[in-house]
């Protein structure tokens, strides 16, 4: 076992630290989580400048465009991207780590060619329609209809928690296409360009007070049958494919912005005083640093674990929800112990003196998107009694 | 960077745990605690396996791997509850004779906290390590007096209070005294990780045999999610116990002191939190002597003390945080 670089990745490391230099420099400031228009074009142009470099798609095979790095050059890549402050992917999420790969692997030339490059460039934003208001955790329970009509498919219902709706181009699409069928094998992934008719899309404001997702009302909207990715009704599988694309690296954006708020956290405690002292000079709140900050560590190493073994060619079975757990346990810790330390103020969530107080309130409500969005911690819990421990199923 | 064990690595620790399986039965383990319990012959088979020297160059008559590989061997040992003072015979392998082969059994008492000189596996040992700031000290069992516990908390760790320090050897400074703290604690950590692992198989075990209102116990979601954080405990736990052990092979790629004391604090959680698991799924049989839920728990809480505190390794991450 290693944890220092290989001469290669050393390598790798240096360029890409060097390219970021630069790069980040030329980036105008970013704009705020409400102006959609703002987001859009901010996001893009970075996706540019990493796609004319050569960086677009970096975990993605060569032959659809991507570097087709390894998964360790992956790691090192978003390392030196947050040590650079550089962008994060942003609007380009759901393109660049779930329709994008979906695409590659079940999607026809055609879909190739029109979707693969426009969301390497930062052209295309795509946004995720899965959940629906009766269809959470129990995804496959969805209703959303899609009845065949000539070319088209017609489709109607609502989708719910589309992150980015309001910026984007595509949407990737679960639609029932056979209700007779038990409900997993029903279902179809469609592509839903934005701008066709019958479409209504309306924010939602979040625990933060941004409009970071939306509802979708689809009212016959007709998608055209060119656009089903994969098979009629094996749409489930189909969502499920990128799981293989999975190599350990979905939450290392997360998780170093974690690790920089739980140092700006430290920062502050020793900046701040509370009864004549520091607050860093309270033991107990030192002792919770040291725990959180385990935690942290244990939690990259987790990371790098999933990684070796993504690069030697799939992940360990629950893997990825054990991680996500975890994370989202440690994340929810470290926003109470935030609380805690801004005392006061904490009923301010814009920052205050100078000081990131208010991105330390952000940081715990942001907490809970980890433990619902994706599968929620329960889920998780579920899957890994269940697949990993054996347990018996509830029904 | 490759943080999963290589093909050799784990070919090791299934070696170790279908010996500690075979030789090591929980039986064993038990009659170990007992009074003259200590199998100086089964402890020497355990020695013949490269146990102690798995580190230790070749030329020294060890096995020459890394220290990661005692990191792992201890974390297999630490799985099937293997008793004895395997960290102090891991840490004096190389420097004191006839440790390596389990002709010489050591036991080690950490100086530095203050209350009563407790030292485990002193019966049974030949020499008493001693470790202070100032470096480590030898001396021989038999020039160290001391009362033994009636009822040690671990029914399998037997425990004596020494009545005094003996005179010692120093066989090393407080270089030495450092290094060994470090390691001493990351292998305590490993076993914790171990056992953290044992105490969960146990219970997985029993959710599914033992039945209730029809159905077998771990179908109920509430001991589903009981165990499923156990597991990832676990993981955690072993991420940075493995990450110490390659830093301290790999000293460049970061704070050898913050790694060992996370290591702990991940450890001692996975260990004693899923052992109390343990306890609860067998129901009033985990309250029982006979269980082994209970040894888990208890070696936990033995292996979590050694080499400084949980508070003592919970700041020690915060100061190397705040330092950086
Ligand atoms: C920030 C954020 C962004 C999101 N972005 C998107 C997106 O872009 N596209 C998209 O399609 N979706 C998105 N989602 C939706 C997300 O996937 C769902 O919220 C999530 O799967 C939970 O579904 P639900 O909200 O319907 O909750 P429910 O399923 O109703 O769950 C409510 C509670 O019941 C528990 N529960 C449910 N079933 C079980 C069970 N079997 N065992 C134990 N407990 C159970 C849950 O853990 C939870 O605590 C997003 C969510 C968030 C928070």
């Amino acid at each position: 076992m290693h944890l220092r670089d290989s001469e290669s990745d050393a390598i790798f490391r240096s360029e890409v630290r060097e390219w970021l230099r630069g790069a980040v420099a030329s980036m105008p400031t970013p704009p705020s989580p409400d102006d959609w228009p703002g987001r859009r074009s901010y996001d893009a142009k970075w996706q540019r400048m990493l796609f004319d470099a050569g960086y677009a798609g970096i975990n993605w095979p060569a032959e659809h465009g991507g570097r087709g790095a390894t998964p360790t050059e992956h790691l090192i890549f978003l390392e030196e991207s947050a040590a650079a402050k550089a962008p994060d992917v942003g609007v380009g999420f759901v393109g660049q780590m779930h329709a994008g790969p979906t695409i590659i692997a079940e999607g026809t030339d055609a879909q190739k060619s029109h979707h693969l490059r426009g969301i390497l460039t930062g052209d295309h934003v795509w946004c995720q329609g899965f959940s629906e208001p009766g269809s959470g955790s129990d995804l496959a329970s969805l209703r959303t209809r899609a009845f065949r009509d000539g070319d088209d498919y017609v489709v109607s219902g609502q989708k719910i928690w589309t992150s980015h709706a309001v910026a984007a181009d595509y949407c990737e699409m679960l639609v029932r296409t056979d209700p007779n069928e038990l409900k997993h094998k029903g279902i179809s992934w469609l592509i839903m360009p934005m701008d066709l008719p019958g479409i209504d899309v309306r924010p939602l404001v979040t625990v933060h007070g941004s409009t970071e997702f939306a509802e979708l009302f689809l009212d016959e909207v007709r998608v055209p049958v060119a656009n089903l990715v994969g098979d009629e009704n094996d749409g489930w599988r189909v969502a499920n494919v990128t799981l293989s694309f999975e190599r350990g690296t979905g939450f290392v954006g997360e998780l170093l912005d974690t690790t920089n708020v739980f140092q700006e956290l430290i920062q502050y405690s020793k900046a701040s005083s509370r009864n004549g002292k520091t607050i860093w000079d309270d033991d107990s709140i030192r002792r919770e640093v040291g725990i959180i900050g385990a935690d942290l560590d244990a939690l990259w190493a987790f990371t790098k674990r999933n990684v070796s073994q993504g690069a030697r060619g799939g992940m360990v079975m629950g893997s990825g929800s054990g991680f996500k757990v975890a994370f989202a346990t440690t994340q929810h810790r470290l926003g109470d112990l935030a609380l805690r330390v801004l005392d006061r103020a904490s009923l301010s969530m814009d920052d205050l003196g100078g000081e990131p107080t208010g991105e330390l309130v952000h940081s715990k409500l942001h907490a809970f998107a980890i433990s619902l969005g994706g599968g929620t911690t329960q889920i998780q819990q579920n899957i890994i009694a269940e697949r990993v421990l054996g347990l018996p199923r509830e029904r | 960077m490759d943080l999963q064990p290589t093909d050799d690595q784990a070919a090791l620790v299934e070696m170790i745990t279908a010996f500690a399986a075979d030789r090591f039965s929980i039986e064993t383990v038990r009659s170990f605690g007992e009074q003259g319990g200590f199998d100086r012959s089964r402890w020497a088979e355990l020695a013949a396996l490269g146990t102690f020297g798995i580190s230790v160059p070749e030329e020294q008559g060890g096995v020459g791997l890394h220290f990661i590989d005692a990191v792992l061997v201890h974390e297999a040992l630490g799985a099937s509850l293997v008793p004895g003072p395997l960290v102090a015979a891991t840490l004096a392998s190389g420097v004191i004779d006839g440790v390596i082969d389990g002709t010489v059994v050591p036991c080690i008492i950490n100086v530095g906290s203050e209350g009563p000189l407790l030292v485990e596996n002193f019966r049974s040992s030949d020499v008493l390590l001693i470790i202070d700031d100032q470096g480590v000290g030898l001396a021989r069992c038999d020039d160290a007096t001391g009362v033994d516990i009636g009822h040690p908390t671990d029914p399998t760790t037997p425990v004596t209070i020494l009545d005094s320090l003996p005179k010692t050897e120093r066989i090393g400074d407080s270089d030495l005294a450092r290094a060994w703290r470090r390691r001493g604690s990351l292998l305590a950590s490993a076993q914790l990780a171990g056992n953290s692992a044992g105490s969960t198989k146990l219970a997985v075990e029993y959710a599914k045999e033992r039945e209730q209102f029809g159905r077998p116990i771990g179908s109920f979601q509430g001991l589903k999610h009981l165990l499923a954080d156990s597991w990832i405990r676990t993981e955690m736990a072993r991420s940075s116990v493995w990450a110490a052990g390659v830093t301290i092979d790999e000293p460049e790629v970061g704070s050898i002191d913050r790694a060992i004391a996370g290591a702990r604090l991940t450890s001692a959680r996975a260990a004693t939190e899923n052992a109390k698991t343990c306890v609860q799924v067998h129901g009033g049989m985990g309250f029982t002597w006979e269980v082994d839920a209970h040894l888990f728990l208890k070696r936990a809480w033995v292996l979590e003390t050694q080499f400084g505190s949980i508070d003592d390794a919970a700041e020690d991450v915060a100061d190397l945080y705040a330092t950086r």
